[in-house]
């Protein structure tokens, strides 16, 4: 994505360049230390055997996988079947992170678009304004939230003295509260990378394509989408990552009624099941499907830029 | 500017040198959330010149969690419930205290002073105790109140308007109680008929909330919640209709105990800090902050009046058996475990 940018500027890199080689390493100690280090420890754990209580004991056992993936009945002695509970709860998880994805793109491209077409002077402001709400704590924005949408709150008091509903509106505790709780946390994930590709888009493009009478929805489809892709694919896996780990808007906003991944994973630590192979395991499964769809886009994305050119 | 920093710099050390001379050591406690009035630790401190250092958590299982992923040695006591003492004492994390160290043990009130969660109070002294069971918004429901059946077999029009724990040892336990069974069953048709209730009672409910099972109710979200008894005095503060339920068919009970963790790297001052709990006038602080009964008898003349009036510590005559959470060996508790995932999933 950042080719094009970096090449342009080899007349300043040769300055630092033997100094090259360590600028990145504060960042790969880090990744080491916290990113990788932690993940290997997961993978590790996943293929021990659980101890009863929390706690893993140093033998090698497949039976966390076998735990997520066979159904023995609730006893355990069932000939195996096909486990869907576990399938299900990640499917759930997938589609409410999507439903969210989708409607942070819906808002959020919108709102991109007319801040990056804002006289330059003013477009700091606009962005700063989209941060604002994100100085506040996550919990307690998420239960603001709460508060707002519940059957007595603000929302259909409002709703209900202008008449719109006779009753109120039922939303606390169910999969649309969820998915609004998740959009909300994420929306500036959503606007900023896809600001940062429209301000980059070169607006006679545009211009030409009215000229050649291209319709205002042509000039969108085929003009400025494929010139924004890479805001908005960046865009909707920064919203749609967090989103499925997510505990926080399940719990509070859906009532925790369901397990999602994020839940479901917390459980295994600090729960009653203290099942900690399972909760690696469960990790694991997750991030190899989040690998999986990165990279579904990203081949996807080079395909596209080689039939550009 | 800079002579602002240097009066800060000098008031700094002035405050740093005052501890280093009241100094005593350190105490390092593992506590629940909001479950300790900070002037009782002042009070300490000020007593004793220990200083104290608190982490908190807010589910016996996280603390267990921690101290199992290596904080053993770096507290000197935590406060965990009834049954977590006795998983704790069986995995060897607990230290014992001997005869004699304890100068204020006699204070316990002979029914806590050897419970089955800790036989001999070995490695514990008491802190709180309460109940769990519901409490339901009598402006809104009418009917009888105590009976579980309002949890797991709720009349039409509490139907969605329930609020369960998010805490398997509490709604399995009540769930249990409902049905009169045991709660380490391992009659298989017990526990069929218990994973088929408790689906059949899952559509009844609104939610499973722990963290703000009181809110729910002062709020209206809910009309009938389960709660800890503590928590529904608070909400009856707030909301006046509430009424705390002892169901016919019992209540859960727990209490939460003061541990000496094993390696504690300030034993000596733990053991302060016990016999300092077991005062009379300080249990009865904790008791009138966190609206608890506690297992020191002759605390009640320090304890607020309505504090002891109040009906969440009174059950009424016909009140069902109370029951701790028990502690299922690990066969028993995989089954448990799987109802539990079938509740969730």
């Amino acid at each position: 994505m950042a080719a094009g940018a970096a090449s342009g500027g080899s007349a300043t890199t040769d300055t630092y360049a033997e100094a090259k080689t360590w600028l990145l390493m504060p960042a790969w100690v880090t990744i080491g230390i916290f990113v990788l280090a932690p993940v290997l420890m997961m993978l590790v754990y996943s293929f021990l055997t659980k101890e009863f209580r929390g706690g893993v004991i140093w033998e090698f056992s497949l039976s966390a996988y076998d735990q997520f993936f066979f159904d023995r009945g609730l006893f355990g002695d069932d000939p195996p079947k096909i486990e869907w509970t576990y399938i299900a709860i990640f499917w759930r998880s997938i589609w409410q992170a999507g439903a969210a994805t989708l409607l942070s793109l819906v808002i959020g491209f919108p709102t991109a678009y007319f801040i990056a077409t804002q006289p330059e002077k003013t477009r700091a402001m606009w962005v700063f304004l989209i941060t604002i709400p994100y100085w506040v704590n996550l919990l307690i924005r998420t239960v603001s939230m709460k508060f707002l949408l519940r059957d007595q709150g603000p929302l259909n008091d409002f709703l209900l003295s202008i008449g719109i509903i006779d009753s109120p509106l039922h939303i606390v505790n169910t999969n649309f509260a969820v998915q609004l709780g998740l959009f909300y946390s994420y929306l500036p994930f959503m606007v900023l990378p896809i600001y940062a590709a429209v301000e980059r888009y070169n607006f006679s493009l545009s211009e030409a394509a009215a000229d050649l009478y291209a319709t205002k929805w042509v000039t969108l489809r085929r003009i400025l989408l494929p010139a924004v892709k890479p805001g908005v694919i960046a865009g909707c896996i920064l919203v749609f990552v967090p989103s499925m780990g997510s505990f926080l808007a399940p719990d509070l906003l859906g009532g925790a009624k369901n397990f999602m991944i994020g839940s479901l994973i917390e459980e295994q630590f600090k729960g009653n099941a203290g099942n900690w192979p399972f909760g690696a395991a469960a990790s694991m499964i997750l991030l190899t499907m989040v690998l999986i769809i990165l990279m579904i886009f990203a081949r996807q994305q080079a395909k596209a830029e080689k039939g550009a050119s | 500017m800079k002579n602002l920093l240097k009066t800060s710099v000098a008031s700094l050390a002035l405050v740093a040198g005052a501890n280093a001379a009241a100094a005593e050591g350190n105490l390092v406690l593992y506590h629940w959330f909001e479950y300790i009035p900070q002037e009782l630790l002042d009070k300490f401190t000020a007593e004793t010149g220990i200083e104290v250092t608190m982490d908190t958590y807010d589910g016996n299982e996280a603390m267990l969690a921690t101290l199992k992923a290596g904080a053993i040695g770096t507290y000197d006591v935590a406060v965990p419930s009834d049954y977590m003492v006795t998983i704790m004492a069986g995995e060897g994390m607990l230290d014992t205290i001997e005869d004699g160290e304890l100068k204020n043990k006699g204070n316990i009130d002979p029914e806590w002073a050897d419970p089955s969660f800790d036989p001999g109070r070995k490695h514990s002294v008491p802190y709180q105790w309460g109940s769990t069971a519901f409490a339901v918004d009598t402006a809104k429901y009418s009917g009888d109140v105590n009976t579980t059946d309002i949890i797991f077999n709720p009349p039409e029009e509490l139907s969605g308007k329930i609020n369960v724990l998010d805490g398997q040892g509490e709604l399995i336990a009540l769930a249990s109680l409902h049905m009169g069974i045991p709660q380490c069953s391992t009659d298989r048709d017990q526990l069929k008929a218990l994973n088929e209730m408790l689906q059949n009672a899952k559509p009844h409910w609104a939610s499973f909330n722990s963290d703000t099972a009181k809110e729910v109710l002062v709020s209206g979200d809910v009309t009938a919640g389960m709660i800890y008894d503590g928590f529904s005095a608070k909400a009856r503060a707030e909301l006046s209709t509430l009424q705390y339920a002892f169901p016919t068919q019992g209540y859960v009970v727990w209490m939460d105990s003061v541990v000496l963790l094993k390696d504690a790297p300030n034993r000596e001052n733990a053991i302060k800090f016990m016999d300092f709990l077991l005062e009379p006038e300080n249990i009865a602080a904790v008791s009138n902050f966190a609206r608890y009964n506690n297992g020191v008898s002759s605390s009640a003349e320090f304890l607020d009046a309505d504090l002891i009036a109040q009906p969440e510590n009174n059950p009424p005559a016909e009140a069902g058996a109370p029951a701790f959470v028990e502690v299922c060996d690990e066969a028993t508790q995989a089954v448990y475990d799987q109802i539990w995932t079938n509740l969730k999933k």
